[in-house]
């Protein structure tokens, strides 16, 4: 049976990645690791977890050895986080290519510089056109069912897709949480070993990896364009399948109080969950809030999300994460996009906080619901804002 | 042809762009690039060995007679062979069409 625990989070995370029973883990070992492969190594050394732990040189080494080992066909796993990420990126690119189903759990942490160790989704955004699927948490439980249901999801065969499952530094990575564990004969009925449909076999051998002349890399594109885009029906078929099994549900935008919604906040991960206290008090002073958070950033749930929010007069974009020199934020310019072709379009205030582990607290939600409330009066809607930034 | 050189729909793509015919690189006949031919002069050419050792692309191959008999299907016309015969036996030739 399930056990309810109190684990700190990265630790819950080391459990679902033994439970689903991975053949490799490779990972850099030092910072800006965290404690997920630190656990496994144990796991490892211990005799828990029958799999080969690759405590490699740097981050570019883990894609790397991750990717030799999932195009041997076995089931492979790593962990980074912000520089380690950024290192790792070259790698990722031919991991999502080659159509590896490698899942990484990703501790989302600031990128350099100023030089920065906290939380944000500056890493998360980096990764957004890479091809790879991402999920993102909202709380320690989140993180433990997505890293498995991420297995199922990246080594179906109509998605054979690498998986990210996003989680916000220290504020979800650090913390100890309630986190119902489930036990390995309830994994099992979920998750089944891992069957390549192409691996690499001396006996059947194949090329990986070759040139993509012109006359071959836009074909190339388009297949992984459309397995990415044709994954969400794996994604919401493992989601339904995991919630009739274990009881909870998960769908690529969550919905806080959007039904009478004036007003709809758009998060993104932990903060969400500071959101809907904010939201709880701004209601009882009759306010009319509520919170449309993503869940699935890529594929981008672009149906969901307009389902969620078009009652709303305004929403309230809440990005962790900067495009310089662009549209503000990689969310807000996600959303106006979406809502580009709608008849009815709500207005759209876009703020930029909790960069590189500033909190956002209840006060600043509020701030944001003020703020938006006079520029609607104005009538003109604003670009973006940094909240909280000193003048 | 066209299917030969992968000029096909991405719906028939293999699994992330792989080859399932091993070694089919040796099809490529990169003797297309060549806008020159190396031409030994059998009077020179002291059956060293120095073209079929350097040659690149491994167009040489030795005969019974001991001399070295080119072969233009992957020779790009680099030119090494005829830079490194010691007797200047090899010169490059226009390549016309």
């Amino acid at each position: 049976m399930a056990r309810r625990v109190g684990v700190e989070v990265s630790i819950a995370v080391s459990e679902a990645v033994k439970l689903a029973d991975v053949d490799l883990v490779a990972a850099y070992p030092i910072t800006p690791q965290t404690h997920i492969v630190e656990h496994l190594s144990e796991f490892v050394a211990d005799g828990e977890l029958d799999a080969e732990f690759v405590p490699v040189e740097s981050e570019h080494s883990a894609m790397s050895s991750c990717i030799g080992s999932s195009a041997s066909g076995a089931r492979t796993y790593t962990a980074t986080s912000s520089q380690g990420l950024a290192l790792m990126l070259e790698v990722c690119y031919i991991a999502s290519s080659l159509r590896l189903p490698i899942v990484m759990n990703v501790v989302d942490r600031s990128l350099s510089g100023p030089l920065s160790i906290w939380n944000d989704h500056s890493d998360m955004m980096m990764e957004r056109d890479i091809g790879w699927i991402q999920f993102v948490a909202l709380n320690g439980q989140e993180v433990f069912d997505m890293t498995l249901q991420s297995f199922k999801i990246a080594e179906d065969h109509n998605v054979m897709l690498p998986t990210q499952v996003h989680m916000d530094g220290f504020i979800l990575s650090h913390v100890i949480e309630p986190i119902e564990i489930l036990d390995k004969a309830e994994v099992d009925k979920f998750l089944k070993p891992y069957v390549s449909p192409m691996s690499l076999d001396p006996e059947k051998p194949v090329t990986i990896g070759a040139v993509g002349v012109p006359e071959v890399y836009t074909e190339g594109r388009k297949a992984q364009e459309e397995a990415l885009l044709n994954s969400k029906d794996v994604i919401l078929r493992t989601w339904k399948e995991f919630g009739d099994l274990f009881g909870r549900y998960y769908e690529p935008i969550g919905t806080y109080k959007t039904d009478d919604a004036d007003i709809i906040f758009i998060t993104m991960g932990s903060v969400t969950e500071t959101c809907m206290s904010a939201v709880d008090q701004m209601r009882r002073d009759g306010k009319k809030v509520g919170i449309a958070y993503i869940r699935l950033w890529r594929p981008f749930p672009f149906d969901e999300l307009i389902e969620a929010i078009t009652r709303a007069d305004a929403l309230i974009v809440v990005d962790r994460a900067v495009s310089h020199g662009g549209p503000g934020g990689p969310l807000a310019c996600e959303i106006k996009s979406a809502l580009y072709h709608q008849a009815k379009r709500p207005f759209v205030n876009s703020f930029i906080a909790g960069l590189g582990g500033r909190d956002i607290t209840i006060n600043v939600f509020k701030e944001m619901v003020e703020k938006t409330e006079k520029t609607m009066e104005k009538g003109v809607e604003p670009g973006y804002e940094f909240i909280g930034v000193r003048e | 042809m066209a299917r030969d050189q992968g000029i096909i729909s991405w719906k028939e793509l293999p699994l992330g762009c792989a080859i399932l015919e091993p070694g089919n690189a040796k099809e490529l006949q990169t003797g297309d690039w060549r806008s020159e031919r190396p031409v030994t002069d059998y009077e020179k050419c002291i059956k060293c060995g120095i073209c079929y050792i350097y040659c690149p692309d491994m167009c040489y191959t030795p005969k019974d007679d001991g001399f070295f008999e080119w072969n233009g299907y992957y020779c790009k016309g680099c030119g090494i062979c005829a830079h490194e015969c010691p007797k200047d036996a090899i010169s490059m030739v226009k390549e016309e069409k």
